[in-house]
């Protein structure tokens, strides 16, 4: 039973990976990556990992997919539209590089390599998310305290990058001007005596 | 029980398909998706190689991962938004301000 699941999630997998990467419209590509998500989800659930799976679901399939819905829908993307020669070069370079890419990888697999010792550890009855926790807030708490930094930066990063210069609110006198055109009728806004606009 | 080389080989495909993906398609967006097939193809390494190995540490990892790819699509989305603000496009064969 296991394998089956494995293999039809595997499949549904990559045939979505594939609709990804052929799909003209982002839209499409989008709503086929979050199949794609959604399948590795069951694969980690079917290899035992089911924090992992689940977070794939709430982390990949939630936040970041809608993430690139929205700016998909923000900056109203047509099809994509490829013609001409240099289109086609490029086009024929990325599949050969792929297929160097994928022999390699069938090489990497075809030889032997290792797999170290291998301790038999019995998985606890409570599944793995309470030994995963009890590693993650030990061994790698310092690490995971960087993941937290991490996001702030990001949050930071993302709010300054998007907000822009020309938009509205930019600078303090678009700011104030844009709140002139919202006053009553009859209310004005003075600058305070001394200070500056 | 799946055998340890089954997982990876399916890693392997995928992240061939995100490779593709970068360099066939030109929609920025596009490309972005592709990348995060690849981290999600490292991903299926780690879980396939700690499942191997009976060890927490790859999840661990995953875990790592998973947190950098959400500040690396963040920062990348709104970066992509500037460009589309600047130039009017997101294809990036037209985005040439480093040529030479």
């Amino acid at each position: 039973m296991i394998p089956i699941l494995f293999a039809g999630f595997s499949a549904l997998l990559l045939l979505s990976a594939l609709m990804v990467v052929l799909h003209r419209n982002p839209v499409t590509s989008a709503l086929f990556l979050v199949v794609a998500f959604c399948a590795l989800a069951g694969i980690y659930i079917v290899m035992k990992a089911e924090f992992i799976g689940m977070v794939q679901v709430i982390v990949y399939a939630g936040a970041i997919m809608v993430l690139f819905v929205f700016v998909i829908m923000y900056l109203n993307l047509s099809h994509d539209l490829e013609r001409g020669a240099t289109i086609v070069l490029r086009r024929m370079i990325g599949w050969i590089a792929g297929a160097i890419v994928l022999l390699q990888a069938v090489l990497v697999m075809a030889g032997r390599w290792a797999l170290g010792p291998i301790s038999q550890v019995v998985p606890p009855p409570g599944g793995n998310t309470q030994v995963l926790g009890q590693v993650l807030y030990t061994r790698f708490l310092f690490p995971f305290e960087i993941t937290s930094l991490i996001l702030l930066v990001a949050m930071v990063g993302a709010i300054v990058l998007s907000k822009g210069k020309t938009g509205r609110g930019a600078s303090p006198k678009a700011t104030l001007e844009s709140m002139r055109r919202q006053l009553p009728p009859g209310v004005t806004l003075t600058p305070p005596p001394g200070g500056q606009e | 029980m799946i055998p340890a080389g089954w997982p990876l080989i399916v890693s392997a495909i995928l992240f061939t398909i995100g490779i593709v993906g970068v360099l066939v398609r030109r929609n920025a967006i596009v490309i972005f998706m592709s990348v995060e097939l690849m981290l999600n193809a490292a991903n299926l390494a780690f879980v396939s190689f700690a499942s191997a190995l009976h060890s927490i540490d790859g999840q661990i990892y995953v875990f790592f991962v998973m947190a950098v790819a959400a500040a690396e699509v963040a920062v990348g989305l709104a970066i992509i938004v500037n460009l589309f603000r600047l130039r009017e496009s997101v294809f990036v064969d037209e985005i040439n301000l480093l040529k030479g």
